[in-house]
């Protein structure tokens, strides 16, 4: 089983991987994400009591989902660069952090453009959304931290302590509406539960969050074969493919 | 695994759990802060500090908003189903504002238990549903309670 994990750690035979698996993430996830977000904002019911700005939900909970899964993946990718020393963790993290970011502004842009009519405040500073701000900071402190250090074995290092420094907020965010009172609904999707809407509403919904996993399967791929290039741009394998391509 | 890396998992791992601790802990400490309204039973209690400024939530109860029609002036009552608070308001109420439905007021306590508000914001809850469902809801529940006597002499009878 070591054998299995510590081949995943070479970045060229990683590159390979990526490189066959892109195509297949990048169709389905498309088909999923625009059957869904077709499906949600133009074929959905409407709600009971929002009418039709609750579909701003089709969007901001798959961000809101991805933003939060994606750190947790950045965790797991830190502490593998801790203990294991592995060069490949470092490059997902670096690579997917601005991912992370934007569809952490997203989520907080979305909810604050609901808002408004909704609640009738772009903004509050309850726990579920300061705690989705911080998230945001934490994204662009690791990003700045990573181009901050040149060295890239400290870089690394210092990246993956923050990051796990940050996955303490996870938990925060997720709870934030259960211990304590906010202005942010609870879940609407639980796992142990059905959720509370109805099929024609969730199966839009669970079909965008599932799509914009995959896109970002793509998106995670495609920026770390770039940041493999870029790192490993000496070594005879990455040479040999770039004159390959240039023929 | 190797016993360098041992260690190295363990050293992070005691990272993890002590930041974690101090957060757990910072945030207990701060829960008055991190709660964004008080409870109608925790200002019942006396919880809520007098002419400060607060927010208070919960739901507004049926059949208790009061409107001036001379002016914009509203009055309501806040519940959490064990004790409500009297909110008075002057302003526009955002659209989602109706009795049954949760809401969260800034303002402050005066010294006779109302609550003088400068701003109603609406909560919603977790819960969607397409109109007509929400039609047949109600129907449902107007039927039960147009008919009171079926169920009382049900129970009485029996």
């Amino acid at each position: 089983m070591w054998q299995i994990f510590h081949k995943l750690g070479s970045p060229k035979w990683f590159f390979g991987i990526a490189s066959t698996l892109m195509p297949w993430l990048l169709v389905a996830g498309a088909a999923l994400l625009m059957t869904g977000i077709v499906w949600g904002l133009v074929f959905a019911p409407q709600d009971y009591l929002q009418g039709n700005s609750y579909r701003i939900i089709f969007i901001h909970v798959p961000s809101a989902f991805l933003a939060q899964s994606v750190y947790i993946m950045m965790a797991v990718a830190a502490l593998v660069t801790l203990v294991w020393r592995m060069k490949l963790a470092d490059v997902f993290v670096t690579a997917v952090a601005p991912v992370g970011a934007v569809l952490t502004f997203l989520a907080l842009f979305t909810g604050a453009v609901w808002g408004k009519p909704t609640w009738g405040t772009w903004w509050i500073w309850d726990a579920r959304l300061t705690s989705m701000l911080i998230l945001l900071f934490l994204y662009f402190g690791v990003m700045a931290l990573g181009a901050a250090i040149s060295d890239e074995k400290s870089s690394a290092r210092a990246v993956a302590v923050l990051v796990l420094v940050g996955v303490v907020n996870i938990p925060i965010i997720k709870y934030s509406v259960e211990w304590w009172n906010t202005l942010h609904q609870p879940a609407t999707f639980k796992l142990t539960e059905k959720p509370s809407m109805p099929a024609e509403m969730w199966v839009p919904l669970l079909l965008s969050v599932l799509g914009l996993y995959l896109i970002f399967g793509w998106l995670a791929c495609l920026r770390m074969q770039t940041h493999i290039l870029a790192r490993e741009g000496r070594t005879r394998w990455v040479k040999e493919l770039v004159q390959a391509r240039g023929n | 695994m190797h016993p360098i890396r041992k260690k190295r998992l363990t050293i992070v791992l005691f990272l993890l759990v002590g930041v974690s601790v101090a957060v757990a802990l910072t945030t207990y400490a701060l829960r008055q802060n991190i709660n964004l309204f008080y409870d109608p039973s925790q200002i019942a209690a006396g919880e809520a500090p007098v002419d400060v400024r607060i927010r208070a939530g919960g739901m507004v109860e049926e059949g208790s908003v009061q409107r001036d029609p001379e002016s914009l002036k509203v009055e309501f009552k806040v519940t959490d189903f064990t004790s409500s608070v009297l909110v008075e308001y002057t302003g526009i109420l955002p659209d989602l504002f109706a009795e049954g439905q949760g809401v969260v007021a800034m303002g402050r306590m005066d010294g006779n238990g109302r609550f003088v508000a400068d701003q109603v914001l609406a909560k919603h809850d977790e819960n969607y549903m397409p109109p007509e469902v929400n039609e047949a809801l109600e129907k449902a529940a107007g039927k039960r309670a147009a008919m009171p006597g079926a169920t009382g002499e049900s129970s009485a009878g029996y």
